[in-house]
């Protein structure tokens, strides 16, 4: 059940990973390509998945990810 | 469900990929914002990474001497007592060059806020070792391991300062996984509630990753802040006079 959808900013992204380790249903990976800070980018491959526990969000050292209400969005 | 705080400024940081400053940063935004205190706020910055937090964080700002941000904070609450004055703080600026003003700032109990980012290293000037250099640590300036009989071990602050009769409130926390990152935000938030009501010094210490200094990738450096420093600086609440007085009076 939806409950939660991912907004990463992937300019504002360094690429740490500590979002991806952290996500409990294991939605969030690594892209392939670079931003323009050569950093590979955190994305969220299953959005439908996201139950929205914030932890990405919380872990995130550059603010770069937003947890929205799938209503706020819709 | 959770938006990026409006006192954080719209601008890339130059801290590392992994840094904890960045998380801590944006949990002071997020508590300046729910006190709505952002107007009143003045910043004191350190000398160390943080010394840009002036252009990251949306608030008043001074930049103190290196070591000097308890003095420079506490001038300013004594002339402008309306304001909230925090002072934010790296293990080398508190500790080393700045540890005679932190004990005297918080022997004095003075009405301020200190945020201690401990990341047991020298960040800025490129992993030297710090007064909170674990035994063993390889660093720069201690390539085979931090030796205890040579330079002492690794200080802990919040003891330190527990054996004073002067400050409200002395709390350790870590921003290692979202859970410890919910801890810091709370007891950010009440140092900051008990500036706000005069209660006194509040001193909150944050065990933070340093992965670039570390040599590490930045979530082995999350995991190395709870295996490695949280067993010798346990986080813990070590001093909140004001809820013990508020128990003792109910009682």
């Amino acid at each position: 059940m939806k409950r939660g959808i991912p907004r990463i900013d992937a300019e504002r992204c360094k690429g740490c990973g500590l979002c991806i380790s952290v996500c409990p249903k294991t939605i969030l990976s690594r892209s392939e390509d670079v931003n323009s800070q050569g950093a590979y980018y955190a994305f969220c491959h299953d959005e439908n998945s996201c139950i929205g526990c914030n932890a990405c969000a919380l872990m995130c050292p550059d603010a770069a990810i937003e947890v929205h209400a799938p209503e706020e969005v819709a | 469900m959770y938006m990026r705080p409006e006192s954080l400024e719209n601008v890339r940081t130059h801290y590392c990929a992994g840094c904890g400053h960045g998380i801590i940063h944006k949990l002071l935004a997020e508590c300046l914002d729910e006190l709505e205190i952002r107007q009143n706020t003045i910043l004191v910055a350190p000398v160390g990474c943080a010394v840009l937090a002036y252009k990251y964080i949306n608030v008043d700002g001074l930049e103190a001497a290196h070591g000097r941000a308890p003095a420079v904070a506490t001038g300013l609450k004594r002339a402008r007592p309306e304001n909230i004055v925090i002072s934010y703080q790296g293990d080398g600026d508190l500790l080393a060059i700045g540890a005679g003003e932190t004990l005297h700032t918080a022997n004095r109990g003075e009405n301020l806020t200190v945020i201690f980012v401990n990341n047991a290293i020298y960040g800025m000037t490129g992993g030297q070792m710090a007064p909170t250099t674990l035994e063993g640590q390889k660093t720069l300036t201690s390539p085979y391991g931090r030796n205890a009989a040579e330079v002492g071990f690794p200080i802990r602050a919040c003891e330190m300062l527990d054996t004073l009769e002067a400050p409200a409130y002395i709390e350790r926390t870590s921003v290692h996984n979202p859970g410890a990152v919910r801890k810091t935000k709370k007891a950010i938030r009440k140092a900051l509630e008990y500036q706000i009501s005069g209660a006194g010094y509040s001193f909150v210490e944050v065990l933070s990753m340093c992965p670039t200094n570390w040599g590490v990738d930045p979530v082995t450096g999350a995991s190395w802040v709870k295996d490695a420093m949280i067993p010798w600086f346990p986080l813990k609440k070590f001093r909140d006079r004001p809820a013990e007085n508020a128990e003792k009076e109910a009682s």
